[in-house]
């Protein structure tokens, strides 16, 4: 695994996120209100909408396009819905985020 | 160790048998999968909506590649099977990977058929079968004008369908007299033909092809008939054929399929076939609920729970083309034994046959009109005696009984997989089985579990009413409910401890009122905010992070994700100069699509995120302002054009509707509000089906309010008449204001002036004269921070970090 600087925790709203391109696709990095960092890929297994862009509450997020609710720490759909988001190893130091990237596991596709 | 699993093929059937394994024997297999399409699984149905746009592939995987992963699965995407050693034990890929297998699946598939004939070859001549033909089609649509497909079953309509939604020109060719015959009776064929050739595609049935014309790629197909018929693309869409040549090889037993147990077993027991390539009890299949059974014999099969076993059972046919409802299940062939019913609407474009034998449905055939078709399945299914209700069987469920006097009772003989919603396609049993084995108690558990109601509401009532059954008394929706699962309190009460207790953050709130959840949910968050946005205007930091991302970014998120921008028209009034501006904005970004809404002004949709700001940098040099059509605020005032220019009009209605357009854009309110403005009663604006409207007589202005014309159809109250413009201006801002303080959120005005009673907001909006003055006077306060346009703030850099990613990692960077 690599990891990644993608940049400074207050570059992301408290409670907000903001996305990282990659070439194997979106990646939501989120901050919750007391500034823990998650990543998870922002891709909703609903029907595709963009997690990055949902209200997040908690550690959770609430997907824009139907309202599914994800775990930022597992990823898995809270409540009655049933889905995944893979979720992405993050480190913090010093207020910069890096992503652990698997590069066997991202160049799959 | 793990036993070792293969499959061979990584389509629907497999797919699906891996969830049924993995679900009740998780870690029995090491599962290794090879597959020739290089891609993952992904829902071959919805191929169609692909083709036709509506949908992007993205949209349509079932298992993305994380969930290879999660569940241990080594996928090879791209590796085609070569050969099968049964003595080994071993598959070799074209790449030349061999993998050991103790139990092996194949799940091949079918082949699409083509038709022998010279120029079958040509580069332009496609199957439809996987997204390699999909993608091919759609870059042949791009470029190409003309396009022929052969065969008019269900394969060839969905993809002339597609390729008339790409723009190009479709013919339909079909050997038979009717389409789709082998699902359809001449007459809903006949019918289904006419629905095809009403959206512009060319229909010829009874045509042979001789060969394919071209010298280098496609130009056309030439007929028995002599008939040349020019296209740049042929899709063969003429049938499938299981996909067996491995197996033959391989030496399993292969008739018309590779030829299975009621167990899914081949001839040798270590194989097992599953999907479109296993031929159980004599039948193949090319539909997927068979498929399905077949995954879970499989899956029961491999994990040895259960005994499981095949058995047919028929499957209806549905055609996935917008706009043609068409249902056939069963055998509606002709026959001395055999009685039919059939229903014929000619003007409506309806047909419905019922196939009886010996008192008892064995074939439907529903065109026009389908939504009795799974009432008509079960009977079928149940094999239940009609000759009772033979009268009215045809018309439906609905004309059963002489019901629908009680609507319980109605709802009480449903039958159980009798469709509730719509939307999300739940039957009545899944609510009432959810209902008991999880003891929901309100509705919105019930959305929560089952989905029902969820999406667009309308089956409200008919999910209270099975709650209503299910739980008896012990169910009363007048109870209060909470606003969310965060605190017990209720819309009403929250608000007014908001003020009693001087509220003004979120935080304090929750604190205050003992929210059960740290930071709150999806549901509280925005409602909360706009309470403090509306109860202290100047006070209160709007939390951008408690909206909805419309209301964050300032324009209408798409289903793919991109952004819908609709720019103010006061009162529906445009200029060369604007529609001039709005033209060059839409070509300098390639916007793709620009459409009039329903509200008098222009949409432009489907425009990136990272581009917003640079739009509306240049729609506001030309002096356009947000039209707010995503917020929970002021939408539009529709206009007619009143004394300016028409003949009846009594007062300038034009004038009024922009006048409060102008005066009242930017606030904030409880659920979106739009009004109208008519010039007389003809009612041109449509102003009595709005939330507030306005129908100018001679004597002055006679004020509606509580209209709605969305999921709930209501005319307008009329609050009354006043004789001056300005006192019109006074009374609608009071209202608003008044609606603003006391709604619950999301709560339309129609809904809230039934909760309070229409005398009691005349009394306080209207005769009142003080109290009247007071909320107009609040109003016009609140404006003073609420009128700002939130996309020149943007243009000036405010919440730069919504429109731009955090970071883009590229390959190399990615590489290193
Ligand atoms: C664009 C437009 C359709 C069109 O192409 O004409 C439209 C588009 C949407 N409507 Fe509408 N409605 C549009 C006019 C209407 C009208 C007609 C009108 O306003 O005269 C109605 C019926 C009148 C009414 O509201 O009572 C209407 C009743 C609805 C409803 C049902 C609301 C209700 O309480 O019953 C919804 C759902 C909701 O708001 O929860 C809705 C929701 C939507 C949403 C926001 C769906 C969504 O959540 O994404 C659509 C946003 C598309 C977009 O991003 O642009 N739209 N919608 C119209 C925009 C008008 C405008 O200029 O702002
Ligand atoms: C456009 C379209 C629309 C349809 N609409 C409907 C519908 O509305 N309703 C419905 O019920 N059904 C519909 N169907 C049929 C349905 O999609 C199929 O019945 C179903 O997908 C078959 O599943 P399967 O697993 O048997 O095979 P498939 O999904 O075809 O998967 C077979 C896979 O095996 C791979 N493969 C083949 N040979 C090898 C090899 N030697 N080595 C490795 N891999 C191999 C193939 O590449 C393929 O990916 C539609 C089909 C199409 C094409
Ligand atoms: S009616 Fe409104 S909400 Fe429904 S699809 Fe059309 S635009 Fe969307
Ligand atoms: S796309 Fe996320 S909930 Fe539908």
């Amino acid at each position: 695994m690599n990891w990644h600087d993608i940049g400074m925790i207050d570059d992301i709203p408290a409670r907000g996120a903001r996305c990282v391109v990659t070439p194997q696709g979106k990646i939501g990095v989120f901050r919750t209100a007391d500034d823990r960092v998650y990543a998870i890929e922002d891709h909703c297994p609903h029907r595709g909408g963009p997690l990055s862009e949902g209200i997040v509450h908690g550690a959770a997020v609430t997907c824009p396009l139907h309202n599914w609710v994800f775990s930022l720490e597992t990823g898995q759909a809270l409540g009655a819905d049933e889905g995944t988001v893979k979720t992405i190893p993050v480190r913090v130091v010093d207020r910069r985020i890096a992503l652990g990237l698997d590069l066997a596991l991202m160049a799959a596709e | 160790m793990a036993e070792k699993l293969v499959i061979i093929g990584n389509g629907m059937a497999p797919g699906r048998m891996l969830e049924h394994l993995l679900e009740a024997s998780p870690g029995r297999y090491d599962i290794t999968i090879f597959n020739a399409e290089p891609r993952v699984n992904y829902d071959r149905i919805m191929l169609s909506p692909v083709l036709s746009g509506e949908k992007r592939f993205e949209e349509i995987v079932i298992h993305g590649d994380g969930w290879y992963v999660a569940n241990g699965i080594t996928l090879y995407k791209g590796h085609r099977i070569v050969a099968i050693d049964r003595d080994a034990k071993t598959v070799s890929s074209d790449h030349g990977v061999t993998e050991p297998y103790d139990r092996l699946v194949i799940a091949t598939g079918s082949v699409p058929f083509i038709i022998p004939v010279p120029g079958k070859d040509l580069p332009g001549v496609l199957s439809y079968r996987d997204l390699d033909d999909v993608n091919a089609m759609l870059l042949a649509a791009q470029s190409g004008q003309t396009a022929v497909v052969i065969g008019g079953g269900l394969l060839g309509l969905e993809a002339a369908a597609g390729l008339k939604e790409q723009g190009m020109e479709v013919t339909v060719l079909h050997v038979m007299p009717t389409l789709m015959e082998r699902q359809l009776d001449p007459a809903a064929g006949y019918l289904l033909q006419r629905a095809v050739e009403a959206r512009g595609i060319k229909v010829i049935t009874r045509a042979n092809t001789k060969r394919i014309v071209g010298e280098s790629k496609v130009e056309g197909v030439e007929l028995d008939d002599g008939t040349v018929i020019p296209a740049t693309l042929v899709v063969m869409a003429v049938g499938i054929r299981p996909n067996v040549a491995l197996a033959k090889e391989a030496g399993l037993a292969v008739n018309r399929g590779i030829v299975t147990d009621e167990r899914m077993a081949t001839s040798d027991p270590d194989i097992l076939a599953v999907g479109e390539c296993a031929e159980v009890s004599g039948m193949v299949y090319g539909l997927v609920a068979p498929l399905y059974q077949m995954a879970r014999v499989a899956a029961a099969a491999l994990g040895g729970t259960g005994d499981e076993r095949f058995a047919h059972v028929d499957t209806p046919t549905k055609l996935k083309v917008t706009g043609i409802d068409l249902y056939s299940l069963g055998d509606f062939a002709d026959g001395d034994d055999r009685e039919e019913i059939v229903l014929r609407d000619a003007s409506a474009g309806i047909y419905k046959r019922v196939v009886l034998k010996d008192g008892r449905i064995i074939g439907t055939v529903l065109f026009g009109e389908t939504a009795d078709g799974a009432w008509f399945a079960d009977l079928q299914k149940k094999r239940i005696d009609i000759s009772p209700m033979r009268d009215t069987l045809i018309f439906g469920q609905a004309y059963q009984g002489g019901a629908s006097a009680d609507p319980l009772a109605a709802v009480a003989s449903l039958a159980d997989d009798a469709e509730i919603c719509g939307c999300n396609g739940v039957c009545k049993g899944k609510i009432v089985s959810t209902i008991t084995a999880r003891g929901l108690a309100t509705l919105d558990d019930v959305r929560a579990h089952t989905k029902a109601s969820a999406s667009c509401g309308t089956c409200t009532g008919l999910v209270e009413k099975l709650m209503q059954l299910s739980l008896g008394d012990s169910y009363n929706p007048a109870a209060i409910q909470p606003m969310c699962g965060c605190t017990d309190l209720g819309h009403d009460e929250v608000r007014r401890l908001i003020k009693a207790k001087s509220l003004k953050t979120i935080p304090a709130v929750m604190q205050e009122l003992e929210w059960k959840t740290s930071c709150g949910c999806s549901k509280c968050r925005p409602a909360l905010n706009y309470y403090l946005v509306a109860d202290w205007p100047d006070e209160y930091a709007d939390d951008y992070q408690s909206r909805f991302v419309n209301e964050r970014v300032h324009a209408n998120i798409q289903k793919d994700g991109t952004y819908s921008v609709v720019p103010r028209m006061w009162g529906g009034m445009t200029s060369a100069k604007e529609l001039r501006a709005i033209a060059d904005v839409v070509d300098k970004f390639a916007i793709p699509a620009v459409k009039v809404t329903g509200g008098q002004r222009i949409d432009m949709l489907g425009i990136k995120k990272e581009d917003l700001p640079a739009v509306w940098a240049d729609l506001g040099k030309a002096g356009f302002v947000s039209g707010h059509a995503y917020a929970k605020g002021l939408r539009t005032v529709k206009t007619c054009v009143g004394t300016d220019w028409c003949r009846f009009g009594t007062q300038d209605s034009t004038g009024l509707g922009i006048r409060i357009e102008k005066f009242m854009w930017g606030s904030w309110t409880p659920a979106k509000v739009k009004m109208g403005v008519s010039g007389c009663p003809r009612n041109c604006a449509e102003a009595t089906c709005k939330d507030v409207g306005v129908i100018c007589v001679d004597s002055g202005y006679e004020i509606h309010f509580a209209g709605a014309a969305g999921l709930d159809i209501k005319g307008t109250e009329v609050l009354g008449l006043v004789k001056t413009e300005d006192e019109a201006l006074e009374v609608i801002v009071a209202l608003t204001q008044m609606y603003r303080e006391q709604a619950r959120y999301l709560e339309r005005i129609y809904k809230w002036a039934k909760r309070i009673g229409v005398p009691e907001i005349r009394r306080q909006a209207l005769d009142d004269t003080a109290r009247r003055k007071a909320y107009f006077d609040r109003f016009v306060f609140s404006q003073r921070f609420a009128q700002v346009d939130p996309w020149s703030e943007r243009v000036s850099g405010k919440d730069k970090h919504e429109f731009q990613p955090l970071a883009a990692l590229s390959f190399r960077q990615a590489a290193e």
